[in-house]
């Protein structure tokens, strides 16, 4: 016989207040897992989501709003270049990618663009849309812990003019045009356009993205500036922020360095989604309190009601001559299959619940997550540990006496 | 050799204080086998208990050959009584959990002994107890005699040097009472140390010396 078949056999000897505990653990440890899963893979879907859009966090003038940052209303505001400089060198983390803007309108043949200055390195690496969304496959980034893009040119021809070439040349008298753009100027690569009066050579045209870009024309961020007479000015810093990081308060870091600009984040779904993630969030931690009272309870309830129920065995042992550390053993062992039992089994029930119920909620296919069986097993056996260290520490200091007595 | 050195323990009940020993001195020499008799609350478990290292007296020495039991730890005197002591208890306090084989294993397991050499060791125990074919039965499946006869195999797992039996025969008909006080005999014989607590007194007739106890004195040695 071994010390842990002594407990097997004494567990299974009391089942239904076994059962009854281990229920109560269980239960609550579904709970967890099964919002946390839901809260988990939404999360990831919504960070893919905005992978897929590039941009997702909007740093307009005080006045601006996303209507006149998609309207390139210069009227609604400048800001100095030189955020750019003191957002990357903040030090705040989640900021993949920043890329300045000066936005303006401007008329050919009676037709409205929209010019819009870049910087092409800032630029290029928050368009994901611009290039084959297979050529992206996100990794993780040491510094950020969460996944960024990683540029692989796997592309060829004119896909790879509009990834590589233009990232390390855009001179200043070179512009690039969307697609819709380029075909209402009739424009083709290598053609010169005169915008406000100054000529420029197409260097590229863009693959359709879907988005406002497919009508603008891009150019130097610098020529813009000088073509409108605001050196040092712009109308936007774009960001690719971490989606995790937008998750954990990004922007009122940002509005924190940046008091008179607006910061926004992109995208109302992802935004809806990030709040009602946020909401599953503090509910699970209701849980997790919840857990720890009713779970701690019962078990705490259980391990009192078996010290006195096994009062004369412990007395027992005792007189065999066991020590207070092997009736400590003892009970600890039983707490730790408690809690594992009940974090193998709520991890089960609560994954299941989520795949059941994830789709309706959260509008996603929920699967399996293992690390979820590490979280909810720890959880599981530290309250179990927790609710059993006085009841535990009660059945060692058991008078052996107790043994003698008739019952 | 045991030793009780002017040893008094008192209880606290209802505000009143009870004197379950009072000025107890006792020598119990190696191989002898003491009963002790008594009415009802004279005492006479208290001073099994204490000479066991399980209760802590409010005055006085208990003696274990060269140790003094209550200068030990809880757990050293644990150790002490695993290596040298072995109980029985008039009400067998078999674990209702076990086998009988199982139950006859406890001391072997709590003494770190291998799995295989503790499921011989029981099989020989048991088998020397008469209760071989019944190896697999819980307690509940087990007659009253058979069950004192389990808890004398699970004492005698350790080879015990020192036995405490508290009224061996006090839940058993005369007859199984009888072989009970019959392997009680043999272990003397074999050389162990017997202190019996008893109310019969045929039992107690059995033993080398006996003493009687009331209101937690020794009043006379037989």
């Amino acid at each position: 016989m071994t010390f842990f078949f002594l407990i097997r056999q004494e567990i299974f000897q009391r089942k239904q207040q076994l059962m009854t505990s281990l229920l109560t653990i269980l239960l609550g440890i579904a709970a967890i897992v099964s919002i946390n899963s839901i809260t988990s893979i939404s999360q990831a879907a919504i960070q893919k989501e905005l992978e897929r859009l590039g941009t997702n966090v909007l740093i307009l003038p005080k006045d601006a709003t996303v209507q006149s940052y998609y309207a390139a209303d210069i009227d609604s505001g400048e800001l100095p270049e030189s955020y750019v400089a003191k957002l990357s060198n903040s030090g705040v983390h989640g900021m993949d990618n920043l890329s300045p803007k000066l936005s303006t309108k401007f008329k050919i043949d009676g037709k409205s663009f929209i010019l819009t200055g870049i910087l092409p390195k800032n630029e290029i690496r928050s368009k994901a849309l611009w290039q084959d969304a297979s050529i992206f496959t996100p990794i993780n980034s040491s510094s950020e812990t969460c996944p960024t893009p990683e540029l692989k040119i796997t592309a060829t021809g004119e896909k790879l003019l509009t990834t590589k070439r233009i990232i390390d040349t855009l001179d200043k008298n070179q512009v690039f045009l969307g697609s819709e753009a380029a075909s209402l100027l009739n424009a083709a690569k290598g053609k010169n356009i005169n915008i406000k009066g100054t000529d420029f050579i197409v260097a590229a045209i863009l693959p359709p993205s879907g988005t406002v870009d497919d009508s603008r024309v891009f150019a130097h961020l610098h020529t813009v500036q000088q073509l409108l007479g605001k050196p040092g000015k712009i109308n936007v810093v774009e960001v690719v922020g971490c989606c995790q990081k937008i998750f954990e308060g990004l922007v009122p870091k940002i509005n924190a360095l940046l008091p008179d600009a607006k910061v926004l984040t992109i995208g109302h779904v992802a935004e809806t989604q990030l709040k009602t993630n946020l909401m599953m969030k503090n509910i699970s931690w209701v849980f997790f309190i919840l857990i720890i009272l009713v779970g701690g309870t019962g078990i705490a309830n259980f391990m009192y009601g078996n010290v006195n129920d096994r009062k004369k065995e412990i007395g027992t042992l005792m007189a065999l001559g066991a020590g207070s550390k092997f009736i400590l053993k003892l009970f600890f062992a039983k707490a730790f299959f408690l809690g594992l039992a009940g974090g193998i089994g709520g991890y089960i029930v609560g994954t299941i619940l989520a795949m059941i119920i994830g789709p309706y909620i959260a509008n996603i296919p929920v699967y399996p997550l293992l690390n979820m069986l590490w979280i909810a097993i720890l959880i599981s056996v530290g309250i179990a540990f927790l609710a059993s260290f006085l009841p535990a520490r009660k059945a060692a200091l058991v008078d052996p006496c107790i043994a003698f007595r008739e019952v | 050799m045991l030793k009780m050195i002017d040893v008094h323990v008192d209880y606290s009940m209802k505000k009143q204080t009870i004197k379950a020993l009072d000025g107890i001195s006792l020598t119990i020499e190696p191989g002898e086998f003491l009963a002790v008799v008594g009415p009802s609350g004279s005492g006479k478990s208290t001073l099994l208990q204490s000479l066991g290292g399980m209760l802590s007296p409010t005055k006085g020495v208990v003696q274990m050959d060269d140790n003094s039991l209550y200068d030990l730890s809880a757990d050293h005197r644990a150790a002490l009584r695993k290596k040298n002591v072995g109980f029985v208890f008039q009400t067998f306090n078999l674990l209702p959990y076990l086998t009988a084989k199982q139950n006859v294993q406890i001391p072997l397991m709590l003494n770190g002994e291998d799995p295989k050499k503790q499921d011989v060791q029981a099989n020989e125990l048991l088998d020397k107890v008469g209760l071989k074919d019944r190896e697999n039965h819980k307690p509940s499946e087990l007659s009253s005699g058979q069950q004192q006869r389990v808890a004398l195999a699970r004492m005698l797992a350790n080879n015990p040097r020192i036995i405490f039996a508290d009224e061996p025969t006090g839940s058993l008909d005369p007859e199984t009472g009888s072989q009970v006080i019959g392997f009680l005999k043999e272990l003397h014989s074999e050389g162990h140390t017997i202190v019996m607590v008893t109310h019969d007194p045929i039992a107690a007739e059995q033993a080398s010396r006996c003493i009687r106890m009331v209101d937690g004195q020794i009043i006379t040695t037989i």
